[in-house]
């Protein structure tokens, strides 16, 4: 549905030429909920930007639906803009116009009708839940509400693809948890795709299905999101997946395992059990889970005993359990 | 105080803020345009056009350096042009638009710069046009700081219209500069500066009134 050829963008400054996006080729597909992970400065938004021709390539081509974004004119830009809904960080709604207005805003540009608008505007409402604040203004809402105004803007004119830029790093864990929700809702109901910029890896784990690592305009691997979480091949991915320093455990003969759970239930004590059926002491060297809806999700890196018997009888026993392992920590290898 | 005063100030007050109000307005009819201008065709505009914004930056900056009591000699031909006459409330108006308009554009400006990028961006992409960013986006999301804006130009130019009292202008400045300079009658003097002062102070609070009551930022 939306596909990078061979797209670069330099930014020319005094200080020479900045390259944010470095010949990058990508495929999204109709349908699917795509995540573009990396730190800041690596240059996701730059690229998102590209998707509905926010910014221009320096080099390279953009096709939406087969035809060629960087041929169009201004004109059919504008009307391409309207089947690529986009949402921000900061929400960017309209201050002075009500939640009632700021829907409205988008079905104003396609000449759709008075009646038909404010209809369509509270039908949106409903979706995102947000009825009783139809006449309120974004400056009376919090940071959630905020953000659903914004999606329902979005979704206005019915666009095929919803581009979310760090939609959820202005909010609070929760209030991310249920945007994403609605995001997963919207993608599974209405059939959006869904291209979400972010440097948190939770939030790709909770929905999206695929996901690319982006590095310094550069994407460093881009796959299913279970093939990347559970083996992560660039360093960014790895650095993403487990953050700061534990690392450092690593260089040491000491042997250790990265776990990942992707998915099993959070009900079961699974290092307990470990400990009891195998017989042993482990070292939880650092962790990194969370409970998505009853699903635990995340790393830990623990440290077992040398002898061989003892690791036979722990592999056996993750494996017994469908628990992901690597050993090193997956940073050595 | 007698009836022939009373009068005077009376119509010192009317011709002020006929003079006052009627620049303003005209000063603004073409200020906005001139601001918008100077604002969409900067490097980091909607339309980034340096020649015309170099162009208009220019002419802004020209008028706006010269000295009001100057530009009002200096266009004494270009009004007597327009209104038929150099003196008179009237022939005040055409140096006080000429003086107020730069300013009112330079006002404008720096509300519309105001305005978040990102809201900008956001209308963008959702596929407004350059006249639609301008008009439904822009000035509306600005519209409160341009009437602070509004308020400023006023009292401004209420206080140029003074100054056209010395050259046969009309108003209260006239009264103050014929009665209270050249008669030395300081009483006439304190109550026009009195007049001026509740002037502008009563712009400047329904101004602020105003804008409490239309900014949704604030609530």
């Amino acid at each position: 549905m939306i596909r990078f050829e061979n797209v670069s963008k330099k930014f020319f400054s005094k200080d020479g030429e900045i390259v944010a996006v470095n010949n990058v080729s990508l495929n999204i597909k109709k349908g699917e909920v795509f995540g573009i992970i990396g730190f800041s400065g690596a240059g996701k938004s730059t690229l998102v930007r590209h998707i509905n021709l926010l910014e221009h390539p320096t080099e390279g081509n953009i096709f939406f639906d087969n035809v060629n974004l960087t041929e169009a004119n201004e004109k059919e830009l504008r009307v391409f803009r309207r089947k690529i809904g986009m949402i921000f960080q900061q929400f960017n709604l309209f201050s002075q116009r009500t939640v009632l207005d700021n829907i409205v805003y988008p079905l104003e540009l396609a000449g759709v009708g008075k009646k038909e608008r404010i209809k369509r505007a509270e039908e949106l409402l409903a979706l995102v839940d947000l009825v009783d604040k139809k006449y309120s203004y974004p400056s009376q809402l919090s940071g959630g509400q905020k953000q659903r105004v914004a999606i329902a803007r979005a979704l206005a004119t019915k666009p095929d693809v919803l581009l979310c830029d760090e939609a959820t790093s202005a909010l609070d864990p929760i209030t991310t948890r249920s945007i994403l929700g609605l995001l997963k809702e919207i993608n599974e109901k209405l059939g959006v795709t869904i291209v979400i910029i972010t440097h948190e890896m939770k939030v790709v784990e909770q929905i999206c299905d695929r996901v690319a690592v982006m590095s310094e305009g550069v994407i460093e691997e881009a796959g299913n999101v279970k093939d990347v979480f559970l083996n992560p091949k660039s360093s960014t991915a790895r650095r993403l997946i487990m953050p700061d320093d534990r690392v450092k455990y690593l260089y040491n003969d000491r042997r250790i395992l990265r776990i990942a759970f992707e998915g099993q239930s959070s009900y079961l004590p699974v290092v307990s059990s470990l400990t009891i059926q195998c017989e042993t002491m482990i070292n939880i060297l650092g962790a990194n889970t969370e409970n998505i809806g009853g699903k635990a999700y995340g790393q830990m890196l623990i440290e077992i005993p040398k002898e061989a018997d003892k690791e036979k009888r722990i592999k056996q026993y993750l494996d017994e359990h469908g628990l992901y392992y690597e050993e090193g920590g997956g940073v050595n290898g | 105080m007698d009836k022939a005063l009373i009068e005077l100030l009376k119509s010192g007050v009317y011709e002020t803020l006929y003079m006052t109000l009627i620049s303003t307005l005209i000063a603004y009819v073409i200020g906005i345009p001139l601001g918008v201008i100077v604002y969409v065709t900067d490097t980091k505009g909607i339309c980034k056009n340096r020649i015309v914004n170099f162009i208009s930056g220019a002419i802004i900056n020209i008028v706006r350096s010269v000295p009001f009591l100057i530009l009002l000699v200096a266009i004494l031909p270009f009004t007597r042009l327009v209104v038929g006459t150099t003196i008179g409330s009237d022939a005040t108006i055409v140096p006080l638009v000429v003086a107020a308009a730069p300013f009112v554009a330079r006002l404008v400006e720096s509300s519309l710069k105001e305005v978040d990028a990102g809201v900008i961006e956001a209308a963008k992409a959702m596929g407004s046009s350059k006249i639609q960013i301008i008009t439904k986006v822009i000035l509306p999301e600005a519209k409160p700081s341009l009437l602070i804006g509004a308020t400023i130009a006023v009292s401004t130019i209420l206080g140029y219209s003074a100054m056209a009292g010395f050259v046969g202008g009309g108003g209260l400045g006239a009264i103050a500069i014929n009665y209270g300079y050249y008669r030395y009658k300081t009483d006439v003097m304190l109550i026009t500066v009195a007049f001026l002062v509740l002037i502008v102070q009563f712009f400047q609070e329904a101004g602020i009134r105003i804008v409490n009551k239309i900014d949704k930022r604030l609530r």
